[in-house]
Parts: C-alpha cells; structure tokens; sequence
C-alpha cells in the first residue's frame, strides 16, 4: 500500500502503527533551534478506541491503512453476531461480531443507519446514528398524570442498555436516546 | 472573507504588532544597543546539522540568522548592537515554525551570560508581564525527567529511554538527545524557564567550560509556555575551535546523507583578525509577539504566513 511522509499528515488520514490502523488525530512540526526536527502526533487506535502519542523523525513514512467508512443498515442480531446490510443498491450483508460492536450493540434498532470502518475489507467499529427510538421493556411503574414531577428512574431498553428516564415513563414507551451519550432526550414521535 | 491573497493575520493584529515592536526598539534605544541591518543574502551558509539554508542559484544562500554578519561587524569595531529582520530556513514550517520567519538578534561587548539572560527576561517582561523565572541546568532537567545523566553520551540508554517516551528510531546519541531535551521541555510545568548549561556538542558558537568533571556549553535558552523563545551564548572567540566544530558538523552530515557546506571563510577571518568578548542572543520575535497577543500561530501575527499546516 501507500505511504505517507510526516509532512503529508493531516488529521483524518488513515496509517498503520504498530500493525494496526489508526487515524491521525493531529500532528505538530516541533524543531528546536538547534536540533533535529520531530513531528509529534497523536493517533487513535481504530480497533480499541485508544488514543496513542508518539514522536517521529520528520521525513520520516508510515504504511496506509486500507481503511473505508461505509454506511449500513442494522437488520438484526442473533446473540453472537449482528447483521447489517448495506446502504447502497447491492444489498450486500455483513456480519459484526462482538468486539467490533463495541457500545453500538446496546443502541440499535431495526433499520439503524450505522457508519461501519472496515479495514482490509473487516469491520472493526460501528458508529450506531446520533439517536435511535428504543423500546422500554423494563422500569418501575411511574405515577400516572405526574408529568410535573422531577426526578429519574432506570428504565431497561429493548437492547438490554439501561438509560435514566423521567417517572412518568411506562413499560412499552419509546424513547429517543442519544446514542453519544446514553442520555433520554425525549418520547419518541409515534 | 475569503481568499489566498489576504494576509494570514488579522489587520487589528498586524496594527498591534507595529506597537511591540516601537516597545522593543525603546528598549534597545534605552540601552544604548544599536539597530543594524546586515545582509539577507550571502555567499555563505552554516554548517550545523539542523539547519537548512535556502540556496539561491548564482547568489549563495538565505541567511538562516544574522550571526555571522553580525559577528564580523563586531570584529570590525561595532559596539553592542541589535537586529530585527527575516532569516530562512528550508523545511521548517508548523503551527510554530515556518520557512522565512523574524529574528530579533543582539549582541553585548563585555556581558557575561548571566546579564544577558537578565536583559532577555526584562524584553519578555516587557511585551508578556512581569513573572518570576527558573533557571535550571539542562542536566537537571533531563535527570529529573527521565533519570539519565545528559553528558554521559550512553547510546543505548538514551535511545532506551528515547523509545519508552515514544520516539523509536533514534538513529544515533545526538538525536535520542534532542529529543529528550526536547519532550522534558515540553513537560515543563513552570510558564518561563532558562535552561543552562547545554552538553558540550550541543555547543553551536558558544564557548565551552569545565564544570566539576565535565564539560558544558556556555549557553542558556529561554522557554516561555514550553515555547523556544530565546538561544543566547558566551560566544565562542577562538577561531581554531571554530574550523574544527565546522568539519565536526560536516561530518556529521555526511553520515546523514546531508551535503557538505562550505566554512564561512568570512566569518572565519574576522575570528582570526579577533571578536571582542561579548554574549549574543536570539529571540524568535514573531513567537514573542503570539505570546504578547494571545496567538496561537505564527501565521496569525505574520503578514503572509506559510498556509500549510
């Protein structure tokens, strides 16, 4: 594949460190005076999620990653993988096990547009969209006609996530979550 | 707005920028330190290492300081004197660098390093604020960061320590050393620090002296907000010792694949006909006024900064 020199490095630009594909989070030329000229740069790890500092000679080259972000809508999930199938005309599935599912796994509904990052042609993460309408299947029953009240409660979500609820959700509300956040925003519009 | 032709500062800024400056001319103006104006261009380059000068075919080199000129004025009778101007350096361009940049440059006949330093701090004083300074020995300051002794020249414990600190490829002491000395400064806490006593071959042009059982360079920087503002030196006056850290540099290069550069002979002749004793300082001027103006670019106190990056 490609490679990239230091002064070719912006952020967004997809490499491997380490063998393993990252994205360029920022990069800073740092020469002193009188000495060598470095450039620091602050990767994230695509496949954990860490973020990873390291200096290197400027001059210096990395590989390219073989990275694409695709769109694809989330079909279902049979307990081990979760199957989506992509956005476009050719209706291709693909399946995402577990450690790529990463937090996305508690936040879909059926026909979620995901954002999925495959590298080398395997998915490695999942970006569920910014807020999904979920389903409660579990809460404590709230007072009814109490919507002036404050105060939260837990409430289970059909994906097994819990989020904080206002206390006059019901079993069988659905919710609007933000899917950044794990936060209730609102009862989603039927 | 829009549009490449427009300056990379603000107006506003570059109108603030003309203030500081009229501050810096009233300091030197009140020490009696002359303004001078040397040559951008000259046959000569430098020899060092880690800087690149720009060649212009047919008429020698971009000057990547005025040092040299400067120096030969000196040795011609000048007396203590100032410049502020463009110097070049090839490849050098970041959020705090960038290819043709300002140089505030002066020197003091009859200064010891010690009052040199106190005159930098009184200029930063004046465009920053009043603040307290440290001054630690670069010796201290690696030891403290990383355990190592900076003047043992331990190969692979520098290039061990190098690596743990994320930097992998060290290809020799020199470079595992610049970039320690380079990533303690970063850790630096404290807004504004004089760092003294450099390794002997980090010398450039300063003087070399004993210091118990070792040697150490004459020479101080300035570090404000873990910035490189300030390189001053005990400058170094024996032209002998010149001719041999210009062949050591040019070795240096050639195990790097970097060309080879002619000795400033000019420069050379006025150190053999004698420079008086003086201390000399660079200042990155437009770093200065960023910190001054609450900055956080060169490009945004520079009239036409570089665009990349």
């Amino acid at each position: 594949m490609a490679t990239y020199s230091t002064n070719e490095f912006r952020p967004g630009l997809k490499v491997l460190l380490e063998n393993e594909p990252c994205t360029i989070l920022e990069s800073e030329f740092v020469k002193p005076g009188k000495g060598q000229a470095f450039t620091r740069v602050k990767f994230r790890n695509l496949i954990s999620g860490r973020v990873w500092e390291r200096t290197l000679r400027s001059g210096e080259t990395m590989e390219a990653a073989d990275v694409v972000d695709r769109e694809l809508d989330f079909l279902y999930s049979d307990g081990e993988l979760w199957h989506f199938m992509t956005a476009d005309d050719n209706y291709d599935q693909v399946a995402v096990g577990e450690a790529a599912m990463g937090a996305a796994k508690d936040y879909l509904a059926e026909q979620a547009r995901c954002q999925i990052t495959f590298w080398n042609d395997n998915p490695i993460a999942v970006v569920p969209p910014n807020f999904v309408d979920l389903a409660v299947t579990e809460t404590d029953p709230g007072l009814r006609g109490d919507t002036a009240q404050g105060g939260n409660k837990p409430a289970t979500l059909e994906t097994g996530a819990i989020v904080n609820v206002p206390l006059f959700i019901e079993i069988g509300d659905v919710l609007r979550v933000d899917t950044r956040t794990g936060e209730y925003v609102s009862r989603a519009k039927q | 707005m829009s549009g490449a032709w427009r300056p990379t500062a603000a107006i506003e800024t570059l109108i603030q920028r003309a203030t500081l400056l009229e501050r810096v001319r009233s300091f030197f103006r009140e020490r009696d330190v002359i303004e001078v104006q040397t040559a951008t261009l000259d046959m000569f380059g430098v020899t060092d290492v880690a800087i690149e000068n720009i060649a212009v075919p047919g008429y020698g080199f971009l000057q990547s300081s005025p040092e040299y000129q400067m120096k030969r004025l000196l040795a011609a009778g000048m007396p203590s004197c100032y410049q502020i101007g463009p110097v070049f350096r090839a490849g050098e361009v970041g959020r705090w660098h960038d290819t043709e940049f300002t140089m505030l440059e002066w020197y003091r006949l009859g200064f010891s390093l010690e009052a040199l330093m106190a005159e930098v701090g009184g200029l930063v004083d004046l465009l920053l604020g009043h603040r307290v300074a440290e001054t630690i020995t670069v010796g201290d300051l690696v030891n403290d960061a990383f355990g190592l002794d900076i003047h043992q020249m331990n190969e692979g414990a520098f290039m061990q320590v190098a690596a743990a600190e994320g930097y992998a490829d060290s290809r020799d002491a020199h470079e595992a050393a610049d970039f320690l000395i380079e990533r303690a400064i970063s850790q630096l806490d404290a807004s504004r620090v004089f760092l003294t006593e450099y390794p002997a071959d980090q010398a450039a042009l300063a003087k070399i002296a004993k210091r118990g059982n070792r040697e150490v360079a004459l020479r101080f920087e300035l570090i404000v907000g873990g910035l490189e503002i300030a390189n001053g030196y005990d400058e170094l006056l024996d032209v002998a010792e010149f001719r041999r850290r210009c062949a050591s540099d040019n070795a240096r290069r050639a195990s790097q694949n970097l060309a080879q550069k002619p000795i400033d002979r000019n420069l050379e002749a006025a150190m053999a006909a004698g420079l008086p004793e003086c201390c000399g300082v660079a200042v990155g001027l437009d770093r200065l006024f960023a910190l001054a103006l609450d900055k956080r670019a060169l490009r945004e106190v520079s009239a036409f900064g570089s665009q990349e990056q």
